[in-house]
C-alpha cells in the first residue's frame, strides 16, 4: 500500500462550463479552476449552442483570473488525419490566451503542444486512458505532462497508489455527473451505432441520432434506429445513452452495462482526499448555469469541511441527477 | 504495390487451453497466413489458463513459418498486470503489439507493433510512436478509408487494417459476462468462457447489436471488407487483420487470401463467406465512413 502524506493538499475544485454564463456561475460558486472548449470538433463536449470562441474565451480568463480562479481549455478530441490544422489551431490559441493548461488527449498532440509551445502547461485528458503509472510517467518524461484525470476505472486504494508513485505528475479525479462505464477514450460504441463517437466528432450518443416514439404502451427511445429503451406511461423517458440502455443477454432484458445514474462522491471526499488527488473534476459542460451552481457549492462546502475535519454537508442532488439515481463508480469497488 | 500480408490477431475470446492449443497448431499446419497474434488481450483472469502453452505454440508456428506476435493486454491497472506487461516488453527476441500506451512505453527504442487500441487517429501520432519504434500499426476500427490512406501515405510505418470478426468496440473495468448473470468480477466463474465467440445482446425489439466478451463489448455484426481489399491494398494497406472465430478460420483466411489475390471476385467471395459463417451478419460501414454496422455493397 503507497504511503500518503500526512498534511493532505488540497485539492482543487475544476468545475465545467459550457457557457460564459456558465463559468461566470462556477467562479461565483466557489470554483478553483473552470474548464471549457472551442466551439468546434477539438474537444468531447461538441454539441450545438455550446461552448466558447476566441473573444468569449478572452473574456471568460480575464473573468476568472480577477477573482483568483484558473480556466483550462480542453482539446481532447483525436485529430482527424490530415485534419491537424484546427486543432494545432485550438492549441496555439489557448496558449496565446494565456489560458491555465490545455487538456489534451492524443499523442501526436500533446507532442505538437509540447514541442511548439513550451509555456503552455499540459494537463492529459481522461480520454488518453492512462490508466497506470507506467504509462503517465510516459507523456510527463516525453511529454511534461503536469497533471493526469485519471479513467473512472481506478478503486481509491488504486488511485492512492497511482498519485504517490507518479509524483511529481498531478492527478485529478472525477467526484461527480456523468460516469462512462467504459474506459474513456477507448470506446466506439456510439460510431457504431450512429456514425459519430467522442473520439473523433466530440460527441457520444448525439441528439441528431434520437428519436422517441410514443405509443400506447409508452415511449421508446432510440439511437441510430437501435432500440436503447422503453418506458411506461407514467415513467419519465430518461436520454439514450447507448451504455446506459436496457438490451437483452442471457435471455434477460437489464441495463446490461450500467443504470441511468450519475457519479456523486460526496460521501466519499475525505477518502479521495487521503488518496493524494491533487486535483476534484466535476463533469457536466453540456449542463445549464443552474447545475453548475448547485454542484459547484455543493462540492465547494464539501471538500472545505472535509479539510478542516468537520462532517460532510448533507446535500441532496437527487434533482440533477441523470435518472436520480447516484452511485461512487469503480470507486468503492463495486465493479470487482 | 507489393501483395498486401494476412494477420491472424490474437483469440480475444476465453477458449479452453486445449481449444486454444488445437486452434493454433492447425493454423500453424494450414493456416495462409504470414502472421499469427497469440497473447490475452482482454482479461487478465484468463492467462493462468493460457500461459502455460505459449512456448509450445509460438514453438509450432514459429517453425511452419509464421512471424508471431505476442498481444499485450488492453487495460492494464494492477500491478500484476503492469508485472505482466514488463516481462512481456523484456520479450525473448518475439515481437510485441502494444495495446496500452504503457505497453509501447516500455518498448521504446526496439521494434513494436502499435496495436488496435491504442488510439492511432492522425499522422502525428502515427509519427510519434514510429520515433519510438512501430514498425506497424492496426488501425482503430472507426477510421474511414480517406484516414487509413492518409496514414497509409507515410512512409516507414506498415499500415494494418481490421478486415474480418467482431469488432473490438469498448474496453471496461467492469465484467459485463458476470454482471449478465449476477456475478461479480472477483466471483465471475469465467462465465465469459460459455460464448466462445462472444455473448449476444439484443435490443428490447430483439434486434441483434452487440456482443459482450467479458469487460470487453464487441459488435454484433461481423466484419467483412472483401469488397475493400482491392481499394485498400492499392491506397497503400500493408496488412489485414482477421479476428479469430469458431468458423473455420483456415478457410476464411484462404477465401481473404484468394480475394487479395484477384483468384476469387469479391461477389463470390461474400457468397462464401456467408456459408462459412453462418448465422453472421456482415458489416463494413466504419471503412465507408458511415455507422459502423451498416454493411455498404461493393461497387462491381
Amino acid at each position: 500500500m503507497a504511503t500518503v502524506s500526512s498534511t493532505p493538499i488540497r485539492p482543487e475544485l475544476v468545475c465545467p462550463a459550457g457557457t460564459p454564463a456558465a463559468l461566470k456561475s462556477a467562479v461565483d460558486a466557489g470554483a478553483d479552476c473552470v474548464y471549457v472548449g472551442f466551439r468546434d470538433e477539438t474537444n468531447a463536449r461538441n454539441f450545438p449552442g455550446l461552448n466558447f470562441n476566441r473573444k468569449e474565451l478572452a473574456e471568460g480568463i480575464a473573468y476568472a483570473h480577477e477573482r483568483g480562479a484558473k480556466v483550462l481549455v480542453a482539446i481532447n478530441t483525436f485529430p482527424r488525419a490530415g485534419r491537424a490544422d484546427l486543432w494545432h489551431q485550438a492549441v496555439a490559441d489557448a496558449a496565446g490566451l494565456k489560458a491555465d493548461a490545455a487538456i489534451l488527449a492524443d499523442i501526436g498532440l500533446i507532442e505538437h503542444a509540447h514541442r511548439t509551445h513550451p509555456d503552455l502547461r499540459l494537463h492529459l485528458s481522461v480520454q488518453a486512458a492512462a490508466s497506470n503509472p507506467d504509462a503517465i510517467r510516459f507523456y510527463a518524461e516525453r511529454y511534461g505532462i503536469k497533471r493526469v484525470v485519471l479513467p473512472r476505472v481506478l478503486t481509491v486504494q488504486e488511485i492512492a497508489a497511482v498519485s504517490a508513485r507518479v509524483q511529481p505528475v498531478e492527478t485529478e479525479v472525477f467526484v461527480f455527473g456523468g460516469l462512462c462505464v467504459m474506459a474513456e477514450g477507448r470506446c466506439a460504441l456510439s460510431s457504431y451505432a450512429t456514425g459519430q463517437s467522442p473520439n473523433v466528432n466530440g460527441v457520444c450518443s448525439p441528439a441528431s441520432d434520437v428519436r422517441y416514439t410514443e405509443t400506447a404502451a409508452g415511449i421508446t427511445s432510440e439511437l441510430g434506429g437501435f432500440t436503447i429503451n422503453k418506458f411506461g406511461p407514467n415513467e419519465p423517458a430518461g436520454y439514450p445513452t447507448l451504455c446506459k440502455g436496457r438490451f437483452i443477454a442471457a435471455d434477460k432484458a437489464s441495463y446490461l452495462f450500467e443504470e441511468p445514474t450519475s457519479l456523486n462522491t460526496l460521501a466519499i471526499l475525505p477518502d479521495l482526499i487521503k488518496a493524494g488527488v491533487t486535483a476534484f473534476k466535476i463533469e457536466g459542460r453540456q449542463r445549464g448555469r443552474a447545475y453548475v451552481a448547485a454542484v459547484v457549492q455543493a462540492f465547494r462546502q464539501g471538500v472545505d469541511a472535509a479539510m478542516a475535519g468537520l462532517p460532510l454537508p448533507d446535500i441532496d442532488l437527487d434533482r440533477i441527477t441523470e435518472g436520480g439515481k447516484q452511485t461512487t463508480g469503480a470507486y468503492e469497488k463495486a465493479w470487482r | 504495390m507489393t501483395n498486401p500480408k494476412l494477420t491472424l490477431g490474437p483469440v480475444l475470446f476465453n477458449w479452453k487451453p486445449e481449444r486454444l492449443r488445437d486452434f493454433y497448431f492447425r493454423v500453424a499446419d494450414e493456416a495462409d497466413v504470414d502472421t499469427v497474434h497469440v497473447g490475452e488481450v482482454v482479461c487478465s483472469k484468463r492467462s493462468p489458463f493460457f500461459d502455460p502453452i505459449i512456448p509450445e505454440v509460438v514453438e509450432r508456428l514459429t517453425a511452419a513459418g509464421k512471424e508471431v506476435v505476442l498481444s499485450s493486454l488492453a487495460l492494464i491497472m494492477t500491478d500484476r498486470e503492469l508485472e505482466t506487461a514488463r516481462g512481456l516488453a523484456e520479450g525473448g527476441g518475439v515481437m510485441v503489439e502494444a495495446n496500452d500506451i504503457s505497453v509501447a512505453a516500455l518498448m521504446a527504442g526496439r521494434p513494436f507493433v502499435a496495436g488496435p487500441l491504442l488510439n492511432i487517429y492522425n499522422e502525428g501520432t502515427l509519427a510519434a510512436l514510429a520515433a519510438m519504434g512501430a514498425v506497424r500499426a492496426c488501425l482503430p476500427a472507426e477510421l474511414a478509408a480517406d484516414a487509413v490512406a492518409t496514414l497509409a501515405a507515410r512512409s516507414g510505418v506498415e499500415i494494418e487494417v481490421q478486415a474480418f470478426g467482431r469488432l473490438p468496440l469498448a474496453i471496461s473495468a467492469r465484467c459485463y459476462a458476470a454482471r449478465a448473470r449476477n456475478l461479480t468480477k472477483d466471483g465471475c466463474q469465467y462465465v465469459c468462457a460459455d460464448d466462445p465467440d462472444g455473448m449476444e445482446v439484443e435490443t428490447l425489439d430483439e434486434v441483434p447489436f452487440l456482443a459482450v466478451n467479458g469487460t470487453q463489448t464487441m459488435s454484433f455484426h461481423t466484419m467483412d471488407l472483401l469488397g475493400d481489399l482491392g481499394g485498400l491494398a492499392a491506397r497503400g494497406v500493408g496488412r489485414f487483420r482477421l479476428w479469430p472465430h469458431t468458423f473455420d478460420m483456415v478457410a476464411v483466411a484462404a477465401l481473404f487470401r484468394s480475394v487479395l489475390a484477384g483468384r476469387t471476385a469479391v461477389a463470390e467471395g461474400e457468397s462464401r463467406l456467408a456459408v462459412l459463417c453462418p448465422g453472421a451478419e456482415f458489416a463494413n460501414g466504419y471503412i465507408h465512413g458511415k455507422s459502423g454496422h451498416l454493411f455498404v455493397e461493393a461497387d462491381d
